[in-house]
């Protein structure tokens, strides 16, 4: 199991991006691929198709990516950078349904003990089920 | 039920099973190839210990007894293992497998 899952956190704050991002690493290590990203070019609130794709590549892995997000724009955004990359690589991300955080310390754990890519998500949204 | 390797500890972290807690007891049986499980009671629920979801939904409490047992080849070490992370209020684990 050494290759694990990449887990991309997408808010629309920087500092909620990197909070969450903290959390994973304090939580679960160093172990796990991870990127995040937060607020628009400007540094304002919002989200970024060139930020969200930096952090898809800051957390790659060729095991998968799973990407978290918080509101709206932040899923849309997610899924056009997704659409911008080639098809090889799309078929390796997936966009959660989870809450941000939660989210993506579920994730992150899941992914650390080395489980595919569908796993590290139905993980992640077993939150929202239970 | 006598192909499962059972043990129990106190649960002394001041907070209980929380998040932190939760996250390294379930990297820990990760690294086990036996199935492990913990309950709060030992009639159950049984919780598969490797969900990360599912212990933290457990919500043990501190002063809590966390029973835990185990079958598969290790079962033995997984649950002297668990039980030992617990008694050492879940400091880093040396033997968390990958850590």
């Amino acid at each position: 199991m050494s290759a694990k899952v990449g887990i991309v956190i997408v808010s629309h704050s920087p500092d909620v991006a990197k909070g969450a991002a903290d959390m994973v690493r304090q939580m679960v290590g160093n172990d796990v691929p991870l990127g995040f990203c937060g607020g628009n070019p400007d540094g304002g609130l919002g989200t970024s198709v060139e930020k969200i794709l930096a952090a898809i590549e800051q957390g790659w892995s060729d095991k998968g990516v799973a990407i978290l997000v918080d509101l709206g724009g932040a899923e849309t955004n997610s899924e056009m950078a997704v659409e911008m990359l080639p098809a090889d690589k799309q078929a390796k991300i997936v966009i959660c349904n989870a809450p941000i955080v939660e989210g993506a310390v579920m994730a992150a754990t899941e992914a650390w003990g080395g489980s595919p890519l569908e796993v590290v998500k139905r993980t992640a949204e077993e939150l929202s089920a239970t | 039920m006598s192909d499962w390797i059972s043990g129990s500890v106190i649960i002394s972290h001041d907070v209980g099973l929380h998040a932190r807690p939760s996250v390294k007891l379930t990297k820990l049986a990760k690294g086990f190839a036996a199935d492990v499980e913990v309950a709060g009671d030992p009639a159950g629920p049984w919780i598969d210990a490797k969900s990360i979801v599912k212990v933290m939904a457990m919500k043990a409490k501190q002063h809590s007894t966390l029973h835990v047992r185990a079958h598969g080849s290790d079962a033995e070490a997984a649950v002297h293992a668990l039980v030992d992370l617990v008694l050492g209020d879940f400091e880093e684990a040396a033997h968390a497998a990958g850590a």
